[in-house]
């Protein structure tokens, strides 16, 4: 037997691959390798030396640091359960209505939810802070109007209502975004299989909870996992509504603003480059840690249907 | 604002470019600062009152973005293409600067002995030897009242605490004005506008801050407790939600004529005279029997220092001895109330408000924010504590014992006094 042919290198794979992985590389692999270098030094006598994990250690065992960082990661664990328990449900269930043949201006719908999630996070942020707003908002007078006047509290100053209403304003604005990834998933199940389903006698309900469900499921995992990155990477709502020092004293500080204030500093406060990056790899830890459960313990257990 | 601020830098750089052109034979100043917002005033003001007198000496203010101040100063400095003269910040940053050999030690420079000592200190070496910058302007904190409120409701300017508390009572009673036009949600007004207006008199003013560096006395002393004390009463005076009141609902409330007293900064005089319709006067934070000497806070705000690599340094030591005089101190007073001059000659000011403010400069002694000098070095951040630590006492989350006793603790895991 004569050798196998050998086979021509094949230049084309890496030359189509090249632009890619070049760009890929300067503005994602680069930056995220010079994080992690940068937690790993500290600045003495204006020169960076080495010194390991001690910036870690400092971040979660001096209670000058620790105290905050757990604060901030507690506040974006809740903020991350509100988004899972309030936004998800929601868009599911607007998902669901919009699906619904019957249902009349649905196009307006869609887009009169969607729209707040291309709105910018500072007109959002303000346009809220108004609305809530003791001095001129609407939200005291309308709730006047209904005889609730009562109910109202400034809460976006209140300790134990900040955050809670920050994370109902951040679902407000994203709402849209699983609803529109949940109708897309609901429009793309077969007609067979639902009228198979009604042969079966499962209607109503029981057919959305029975059929539907069970087929969107890989979306409202996609939507989850989506969310916890979002969640966790989050700073601009808090920044806009609350300021950096995310008050009332600190029940709002989220893991981004946590980093903010240390990267850069905040007034008098001078940032600590090396700081800020050993919080910015903790964030990355968590996310990565996150979404690795994520793809090895729940995606791989979902059941796909090929139709 | 963008589009002001780009102005002001287009503005900046050809006026830059023609005095190059023009005057190419007479040495050219340059100036370094964040201050966009003066630079009609230096066009045409300052700058041609300084030549005027000095010919053969060209002075170009070319101001940046405040925000970007501090990191393209740095890079220019870096560079060596940084002007002149440099506007200073307070204290440690532009401390920094003189450490790393950037600016010039201006301890001997002819009109130096026109400031007094707290004047000078937010541009001195911590042993307060050596002077880098020229102060400029300072910012006064006191009261600003609704005029036409206290005449109707016929309550007389407070002079002692229990005055104070009794005219907020009598407000509070009538209904018609907010008694105090202050929130707490940006934290800073409870910081800046409360703690450290009221605070002097509790801790007379520089004996308790130079007290408080030297670690003689600890935050969790009883004048540093008292103003949080007095803070906590306040309570009951301000608006109706005022936990999520912002710095401009403030601004706005008491300009509206809705409420009477605003605890201000003098910076505030340009905006209100503008805004509110109705007259207005000032007092100096209330002392606790009459006849106290009282204590006000006139923290040091903007200075000037040289560029140690300018190659003008003779020419800019003229302009900074110019700067140091009282006709600098009349002419940039006048053009910013609420700035004021730090100069030892009494500025003399058209604004009323104004006037009332500096007038306290001859009853009471000055001092500057305690958290500012020094003390805010570290981690935990005393100044950004403070914030947090006074919008807390005045919603009732802390004590004020509990706010001082974090306010120390903090302190004491990174600052040893005297080393």
């Amino acid at each position: 037997m004569a050798a196998a042919p050998k086979r021509p290198f094949r230049w084309h794979i890496g030359v189509f691959l090249a632009p890619a992985v070049l760009v890929y590389t300067a503005i994602m692999i680069l930056p995220l390798a010079g994080t992690l270098q940068l937690s790993l030094f500290r600045n003495i006598d204006q020169s960076q030396v080495f010194v390991g994990l001690q910036n870690f250690r400092m971040l979660l065992g001096d209670p000058n640091w620790s105290v905050n960082f757990w604060n901030a990661l507690g506040n974006n664990v809740w903020f991350f359960i509100i988004h899972m328990l309030v936004q998800n449900p929601i868009g599911v269930l607007l998902a669901a209505l919009l699906s619904s043949p019957r249902l009349r201006f649905a196009a307006f719908y869609r887009t009169a939810i969607f729209v707040p999630t291309i709105l910018s996070f500072v007109i959002v942020g303000f346009a809220w802070k108004l609305i809530l707003s003791p001095l001129w908002g609407v939200a005291p007078n309308l709730l006047d109007l209904i005889g609730l006047k009562s109910l109202f509290t400034p809460w976006l100053g209140k300790e134990e209502y900040a955050l809670t209403t920050l994370s109902l304003i951040s679902v407000w604005q994203f709402v849209g975004i699983p609803m529109m990834l949940i109708y897309a998933a609901l429009l793309s199940i077969p007609e067979e299989v639902i009228e198979a389903a009604e042969c079966d006698g499962i209607t109503g309900m029981s057919q959305f909870w029975k059929i539907k469900l069970p087929l969107i499921l890989p979306s409202i995992g996609i939507i989850s996992i989506l969310t916890f990155v979002g969640n966790f990477n989050a700073f601009d709502l808090i920044y806009t509504a609350q300021g950096a020092l995310a008050g009332p004293n600190y029940s709002t500080d989220i893991l981004g603003t946590f980093l903010y204030r240390a990267f850069f500093g905040f007034q008098l406060q001078v940032g600590d480059p090396n700081m800020g990056a050993a919080i910015a790899t903790m964030m990355f830890l968590i996310i990565l840690g996150g979404v690795c459960v994520y793809l090895f313990l729940v995606q791989t257990r979902l059941r796909r249907y090929q139709f | 604002m963008t589009t002001k601020l780009l102005t002001a830098l287009l503005l900046g750089t050809s006026i830059l470019g023609s005095a190059g052109v023009a005057y190419a034979q007479d040495v050219t100043l340059n100036i370094e600062s964040w201050r966009g917002d003066d630079l009609a005033i230096w066009k045409d003001k300052l700058i041609p009152a300084f030549e005027a007198k000095n010919p053969g000496i060209k002075v170009v203010f070319a101001p940046s973005a405040p925000t970007e101040y501090d990191a393209a100063l740095g890079a220019k400095l870096a560079a060596g293409s940084a002007g002149d003269l440099i506007t200073c910040r307070p204290f440690d940053k532009s401390l920094e600067l003189y450490k790393k050999g950037n600016l010039a030690d201006l301890s001997t420079l002819p009109g130096m002995e026109n400031f007094s000592d707290v004047a000078k200190a937010a541009w001195q070496t911590d042993d307060g030897k050596t002077s880098f910058c020229v102060p400029m302007a300072s910012v006064i904190h006191g009261f600003i009242y609704n005029k036409d409120a206290f005449d109707k409701l016929g309550i007389k300017v407070p002079e002692t605490r229990d005055e104070f508390f009794a005219a907020l009572d009598k407000i509070k009673a009538d209904g018609t004005y907010i008694p105090m036009a202050m929130g707490t949600k940006d934290l800073w007004e409870a910081a800046t506008m409360g703690y450290q207006n009221i605070g002097p008199n509790y801790w007379k003013g520089e004996e308790g801050r130079a007290a408080l560096i030297k670690g003689e006395q600890k935050l969790t002393d009883k004048n540093w407790v008292a103003p949080y004390e007095e803070l906590a009463r306040w309570k009951p005076y301000l608006g109706d939600g005022f936990e999520a009141q912002t710095y401009p609902d403030s601004q706005n409330l008491f300009t509206l004529g809705r409420a009477a007293i605003y605890p201000a900064g003098s910076w505030e005089i340009s905006l209100f005279n503008t805004q509110a319709q109705f007259k207005m006067g000032a007092f100096p934070p209330p002392v606790e029997k009459a006849g106290d000497t009282c204590y006000i806070s006139d923290h040091t705000d903007i200075g000037m220092g040289l560029n140690a690599a300018s190659k003008n340094a003779d020419a800019a030591k003229t302009f900074l001895s110019w700067v140091a005089s009282p006709d600098f101190a009349t002419i940039y007073a006048n053009a910013l109330p609420g700035f004021f001059s730090l100069n030892n000659t009494p500025v003399k000011m058209e604004d009323p408000l104004a006037q009332e403010f500096v007038s306290w400069r001859g009853k009471c002694k000055s001092t500057i924010r305690s958290t500012y000098q020094v003390l805010s070095r570290g981690t935990p951040n005393l100044e950004n504590e403070t914030w947090v630590e006074s919008a807390n006492v005045i919603n009732g989350t802390d004590t004020p014992e509990a706010a001082a006793k974090k306010l120390q603790d903090g302190l004491d895991s990174w600052y040893r006094a005297g080393k």
